[in-house]
């Protein structure tokens, strides 16, 4: 881990540090060799590790006062709101860092795609990162369960559902999630004892996701491999620590809009109406970062197909290093996936309003285009592409471009129009 | 090409933002002038006051307000009611307390510390006497509806004679802003139907805007509080941000290259 052998000055920290590395770790974090032309999209890493922190200790409060209990809990939620000190303030961080939390990582994810992060060396981190994603949303489903508003049953009901597409054992999965014949208290019970589970799971993965980070350390946006530490990189503190502060901060504006001011219009209105077994809302939608998924399993005629789809859909993601056949990293170099890249942006936007539309008509037969374009890029355009795709000629170091005398003009205009295009 | 990526990039994320507010019901919305819009909106007092009068004398007799208790009356950011008021609006209501030290339940006149009495004893009770329609509990109501404010306000406002194909069953009234232009609930308010001991002329309208000032506050309580929070933290974030920006360029500066 350490690129030169770090001795602490003082005896006591020698002492302790050969028993415990604390320090040489510390050193490490602090001269850790960052690549200097990082953008600002990758600034999203410190944002995502500060909206989990956010989450988990937000959460731990709003845990002191809730009641999991099908009968108390929609009032013990009115409660934190009206009578906890702050109690408002508390929650409306908690319900709104979770879709803070997931406008930073579909960044973060975009990202990486744009400029070919998850390539080799770094397959392990975008797996890592993949689990994570996948375990976000299982959060925030069972999250977005514990009010025990309309929405957040008949979601449940929805969601869990998906289940019996299993064949021969579909109905008997379902009822031992349930923990009954419906989704009822054992359901809020158990959702909310895995609920304050999972983020600690998600904790230990973000260690290890940073750890598999700093094995081959970080890609950069002309995605060349470079040489750490040299003249194209910067110690991470001070110039990254400062630079991921600043966009920490402008993100912080955002959130506390949302927060302050319009705290309820990420949410669904019918979640403010306590959970009524008996009355169905006229349109089930989970939260919108769940929706192009959720337009993925409607599309597709037959439930258990359905499912398939959508759990396939991230799977692709998974595989993605090994669907993606070029040699190329960054978008800046490879004029024509970066024209289907942005198709996968649109792509995925339109999945999003699809899945929040109701299943019928022209909505569904975009949904199901879109559905079909989803998979073919991944599972067609990029294989192909990786092979056929003339890319451009790469730059031999990051301090190339930067220091003038730079030969090829096609990338040099590439940059520019990689800037008109973020 | 790519403006047309873009075009269609920018143009689906406004149709993602607006999928949360797109209505149900053709008829749009008539629009309230609420004091506590905007970034310094407050309440006005005189209309919470009013607004709870409205509440207490025509909506009361069906629709709870449970989680409202009754010193909520008198805390600052609501009503303001005084102490005096506030004890002597709780002491009106009945409740039920016990059991005491013979084992009996008796009944006592409320205190501030109890919950706003309901109507009804519960559900069931609520159901048969309103003709098999539930009428719902009104503190959250204002943010369990789509339009918030100004849906529960054109609600008020939006009865009318209904078109002459549609054909209504007894007990049920047309409403052009209902979802399905059917409501069990007769038009609550007519003109003068409570009288404002501040002069104020007690029009539907003026009813309809006190009522819903109310219910808003009955949902959100603290409403004053976080906007009042959300203008410091946000001039903060924005202070130190600045302060921040100078620092980052101060330290990239030793380097050459573009922060």
């Amino acid at each position: 881990m350490s690129d030169h052998e770090y001795q602490p000055s003082s005896r006591l920290g020698k002492w302790f540090n050969d028993r415990l590395p604390l320090l040489t770790l510390s050193n490490h974090l602090q001269e850790y060799p960052t690549p200097k032309n990082l953008n600002y999209w990758w600034t999203f890493g410190g944002i995502l590790t500060f909206c989990l922190i956010t989450q988990i200790i937000t959460g731990i409060i709003l845990g002191m006062h809730y009641i999991a209990h099908a009968d108390l809990a929609f009032e013990s939620v009115e409660h934190i709101m009206r009578d906890v000190n702050y109690g408002w303030l508390i929650r409306y961080v908690h319900a709104n860092g979770a879709s803070m939390f997931f406008l930073a990582v579909y960044i973060h994810i975009f990202r990486s795609l744009y400029y070919g992060s998850y390539k080799s060396p770094r397959e392990v981190i975008w797996i890592i990162g993949m689990i994570i994603y996948f375990l976000m949303m299982a959060t925030a489903f069972m999250g977005y369960v514990l009010p025990w508003g309309q929405m957040s049953f008949w979601g449940a009901t929805v969601i869990t559902n998906l289940f019996s597409a299993i064949p021969f054992i579909g109905e008997s999965v379902t009822n031992w999630l349930w923990g009954g014949y419906s989704v009822d208290n054992p359901t809020l019970t158990r959702f909310f004892s895995l609920h304050y589970l999972l983020p600690f799971l998600i904790l230990g993965l973000v260690i290890l996701h940073i750890w598999a980070l700093h094995v081959p350390g970080n890609n950069n946006p002309i995605g060349i491999d470079i040489k750490k530490p040299s003249k194209d990189t910067v110690p991470f503190h001070p110039y990254i620590v400062i630079k991921d502060l600043f966009a920490l901060l402008l993100f912080l504006i955002v959130f506390a809009f949302f927060v302050f001011y319009s705290p309820n219009i990420l949410g669904h209105a019918d979640n403010y109406i306590e959970a009524d077994p008996l009355v169905t809302p006229a349109h089930i939608v989970p939260e919108w970062y769940l929706l192009p998924f959720y337009a993925i399993l409607r599309s597709v005629p037959d439930k258990l197909l359905g499912v398939i789809a959508m759990f396939a859909s991230i799977f692709v993601l998974v595989i993605l290093p090994w669907l993606d056949t070029s040699k190329v990293r960054s978008a800046i170099f490879r004029p024509i996936y970066k024209q289907f890249y942005w198709f996968l942006v649109a792509d995925v936007l339109i999945l999003g309003y699809m899945g929040a539309m109701p299943a019928e008509g022209a909505y569904l037969i975009i949904a199901r285009v879109a559905t079909a374009y989803y998979f073919l890029h991944f599972l067609v355009i990029l294989p192909v592409l990786g092979k056929k795709e003339k890319t451009l000629d790469i730059p031999l170091s990051i301090t190339e471009p930067v220091l003038g005398g730079f030969p090829n003009q096609a990338a040099t205009k590439n940059k520019q129009n990689n800037r008109e295009n973020l | 090409m790519k403006k047309f990526l873009k075009i269609l990039f920018f143009a689906s994320l406004l149709l993602n933002a607006n999928y949360a507010n797109s209505a149900e019901n053709s008829a749009k919305l008539l629009k309230g002038d609420w004091s506590f819009k905007s970034f310094f909106g407050k309440f006005d007092r005189a209309s919470l006051q009013r607004g709870y009068q409205v509440y207490n004398e025509v909506c009361a007799s069906c629709h709870s307000v449970k989680y409202l208790s009754y010193r909520n009356l008198m805390e600052k950011g609501g009503p303001e009611f005084t102490e005096e008021e506030a004890k002597a609006i709780a002491s009106n209501f009945e409740v039920t307390d016990g059991p005491n030290s013979t084992g009996e339940m008796f009944t006592r006149p409320a205190r501030l510390s109890d919950k706003f009495v309901m109507p009804y004893a519960n559900d069931e009770e609520a159901k048969s006497a309103n003709g098999g329609a539930y009428p719902p509990d009104m503190s959250v109501l204002v943010k369990a509806r789509k339009g918030g404010a100004d849906y529960i306000y054109s609600l008020l406002l939006g009865y009318e004679d209904p078109p002459v194909d549609i054909e209504l069953d007894d007990g049920v009234y047309y409403n052009k802003f209902m979802y399905g232009n059917k409501i069990k609930m007769s038009a609550p308010l007519s003109d003068d139907i409570v009288e404002y001991s501040d002069g104020t002329k007690a029009t539907t309208e003026q009813m309809s805007k006190d009522v819903v000032t109310f219910l808003m506050w009955a949902a959100e309580p603290h409403l004053e509080q976080r906007h009042k929070f959300g203008f410091r933290v946000i001039i903060y974030l924005v202070i130190i941000s600045i302060l921040v920006y100078f620092s980052m360029k101060k330290i990239w500066s030793r380097i050459e290259s573009k922060v």
